[in-house]
């Protein structure tokens, strides 16, 4: 049983967890990832690693409730703990030093980009972010980006905050002028984001690292539930992944792919609201 | 000769329509009439038969005597898991095919009475007596808990071992709790051979994946003096066709995992989602396909078909599980071969494209090598497919532990006659040495492994 040691509410309905999980905090690398479940009944989550401390044996999960499982999660307290905490999993990325990344992180992707630009930056990089969200409400772990960063920029539908727009355009218009200072991009977000930064750094033959977040069920490559198309070959995220080249991801598959379960997601959230009021 | 006793089960038109056990098992006077049956021969073929030499002759005395409690201490001297091996052995293959009265008639039903005595066991309140061996103060860690990992765990435990289990998932069992559905093996029966297990004293740490959570190495440093790798045939084979990544397009992993291990049926009691709608086409014949296509069914499918590109004699599943499933209406589509996979433009399955097929010459498995037949392609509309064709050993621990040797399939090589990997005091059985067999065999290869474990920590330890 993993512990919860400490939660934040960073935006509504969106908490950084704490989790007691020594083993896990001793192997995690940025990238990589954990399947959690709070409850029997509930799903297995894949929850990217967002930190780690290895001396004290933690581990900080970010958590939107947007299905019911999710839900669930985020009703969890201080001192609750998971029923099931799997991890690590997945390939971590490669941290050396390349030169200048650019780190696009958009809504939650801000959760899987965090520790890669920690790490590319140790690792002696200079990194300048790009942080977007829809409002500045939903710009999640700010301060902690700022920290990081070199340079920063943020972007918001409402422009509440930075540039009134998406992650995309500050991108575009950074490498019009800047394409040469730049080695890398790291762009994390929802897959309509990644395709696009990938599309935008294409242009300029930029090497992109995305993360893919398709469905998953166990995580280990035994379901094959979370299979993408890389370079026109099926790879299983869980595994392979899920950090893979940008510009050889097949994103409209994925999704798609993402979409299997809308009609059922929607009635068992329903079903969970239900639960709640009448309980 | 009196008839073999035919088990009752629930009808056809009835447990489409539910999860609950299809086979009843017998009652007192069934297994009675049925033990009657047995010649007590003196030469036991049935036990040359059984990959875990269970003595069969003994236990079904036993039960004539109507010493029940015995009969399961005979059976639990072999076997730690006689209500699941009752259940999924294939014994008309093994034990039952040896039975001299099926020369001339047929065999004793010996699945059905191992089945009645371990059920009885299970039922009866009696605490369960475990002969308290002298601890040996060594450390051995199994890694996976499906049939040899359990197998060489209760193996090991009774000698006095000091034996860990490691499983990646949350509940052990492996294929018997992801993949073998609850209408043929109730999640409650591997709860309680489980629980026995423990009783013997293994350690169960679930949600810890070897490998990655802890390596090798580590296990190593811990303490652990032996390795069993038992880690199973986890990943699925997929055909390789156009549109096999559309929506509504299953491995027989995913669909089965969902189904019985986050218990997806119960949706949206339990929070997993599985989608089927009204056609659904499994693609191969063995029991994976059969429990896949049976469990569609039992989720609101209305045509379910097997697409199999051989003929019904080549089938690989069990006959009585191709029986369950004809009599539960599953259409059998053979010298059939999916060759495409058509979406509807929205991203889901809309139509399977297959092509007819006729059977050659025997081909290197010794079976008749399926032809397509030329201009024979046609559709069949379908709102999902399964791909149960089988599956391989999952690669994550051969990949995580550089030094252990395997084949271009991902087999972890063994030696033959030891089982130990090319890793000193690492040894491997059950589905990651070999292609996917039965549940009997893995726990064959987990005894056998057992007593060559033992062997090796008696040399190094003397």
């Amino acid at each position: 049983m993993s512990k919860i040691l400490n939660k934040e509410n960073l935006a509504p309905e969106i908490d950084l967890f704490t989790i007691d999980a020594p083993l896990i905090a001793a192997k995690a690398q940025p990238g990589h990832f954990v399947i959690a479940r709070a409850s029997e009944r509930g799903e297995r989550i894949p929850l990217t690693i967002v930190d780690y401390d290895r001396d004290a044996g933690n581990i900080d999960l970010v958590v939107q409730a947007v299905g019911s499982s999710t839900m669930e999660f985020c009703s969890l307290e201080v001192g609750d703990e998971l029923l099931d905490l799997l991890g690590p999993l997945g390939e971590p990325i490669e941290i050396k030093e390349i030169g200048t990344v650019v780190c696009v992180a958009g809504g939650l992707g801000v959760a899987p980009v965090y520790p890669k630009a920690k790490y590319l930056k140790k690792a002696g990089n200079k990194i300048i972010s790009i942080v977007g969200a829809q409002t500045e409400e939903m710009i999640i772990m700010k301060d902690k980006m700022e920290d990081i960063s070199d340079e920063i920029y943020f972007s918001t539908d409402d422009g509440s905050l930075g540039e009134k727009g998406f992650t995309t355009d500050i991108l575009t218009a950074l490498l019009e002028e800047r394409a040469d200072e730049i080695d890398e991009v790291v762009a994390v977000g929802p897959a309509v984001m990644m395709k696009a930064a990938s599309e935008v750094t294409a242009d300029y033959d930029l090497d992109t690292i995305v993360s893919l977040n398709p469905i998953m069920i166990d995580g280990t490559g035994m379901c094959g539930g979370c299979r993408v198309t890389v370079d026109g070959e099926t790879l299983f995220a869980c595994v392979d992944g899920p950090a893979f080249d940008g510009h050889a991801v097949d994103f409209d598959e994925l999704m798609m792919r993402q979409t299997h379960y809308q009609t059922q997601e929607e009635k068992a959230k329903h079903n969970c609201k239900i639960d709640k009021e009448v309980g | 000769m009196t008839e073999r006793q035919q088990m009752k089960k629930q009808k056809p038109e009835e447990r489409i329509n539910n999860f609950k056990e299809v086979a009843c098992g017998f009652n007192k006077e069934e297994a009675l009439a049925e033990a009657e049956r047995c010649l007590q021969c003196k030469n036991r073929p049935c036990v040359d038969g059984c990959p875990v030499e269970v003595p069969i002759p003994d236990f079904i005395d036993k039960i004539l005597e109507e010493d029940f409690d015995d009969a399961v201490d005979i059976i639990k001297g072999k076997n730690a898991l006689p209500a699941i091996c009752g259940r999924v052995c294939p014994q008309e293959e093994q034990c039952e095919i040896e039975c001299i009265l099926g020369k001339k008639g047929e065999p004793v039903a010996i699945g059905a009475l191992e089945r009645f005595v371990a059920d009885f066991d299970l039922d009866s309140d009696k605490e369960e007596e475990i002969n308290s061996v002298e601890a040996k103060g060594v450390k051995v860690a199994i890694v996976g808990s499906g049939p040899s990992g359990l197998t060489a765990a209760a193996d090991l435990a009774k000698l006095g071992y000091q034996v860990t289990l490691f499983e990646a998932l949350a509940e052990p069992g492996g294929v018997l709790r992801y993949g073998i559905p609850e209408f043929r093996l109730p999640k409650s029966i591997v709860d309680e051979e489980i629980d026995y297990i423990k009783q013997l004293g293994v350690e169960v740490k679930t949600n810890v994946l070897i490998g990655s959570t802890l390596t090798i190495d580590e296990l190593r440093e811990e303490g652990y003096e032996a390795i069993f790798v038992g880690t199973g045939a986890g990943l699925p084979y997929f055909l390789n066709l156009p549109g096999e990544n559309l929506n509504g397009v299953y491995s027989s992993n995913e669909f089965l995992t969902r189904a019985n291990l986050m218990k997806a049926y119960k949706f949206p009691e339990y929070k997993t989602p599985i989608v089927t709608g009204k056609n659904v086409a499994v693609v191969g014949a063995g029991n994976v396909a059969m429990d896949s296509a049976r469990t569609a069914l039992r989720l609101g499918a209305e045509e379910v078909s097997i697409v199999y590109r051989r003929s019904r004699n080549e089938m690989p599943a069990r006959e009585e599980e191709i029986e369950n499933a004809e009599e539960e209406g599953i259409d059998f589509k053979l010298l059939r071969n999916p060759v495409k996979i058509i979406g509807d433009g929205d991203g889901w399955v809309k139509e399977l494209e297959c092509v007819k097929m006729e059977l050659g010459e025997p081909d290197s498995s010794g079976r008749p090598r399926p032809i397509a037949i030329e201009g024979s392609n046609f559709t069949i509309p379908v709102d999902t497919v399964v791909i149960a064709i089988g599956q391989g050993p999952n690669p994550l621990l051969s990949k995580k532990t550089p030094e252990l040797e395997t084949t271009e399939w991902d087999n972890i090589i063994v030696d033959e006659e030891t089982y130990e990997t090319s890793i000193e005091g690492v040894f491997a059985g059950g589905d990651v040495i070999g292609g996917a067999a039965t549940v009997i065999a893995a726990m064959g290869d987990g005894r056998k492994a057992a007593d060559e474990i033992q062997a090796y920590l008696q040399g190094k330890n003397e």
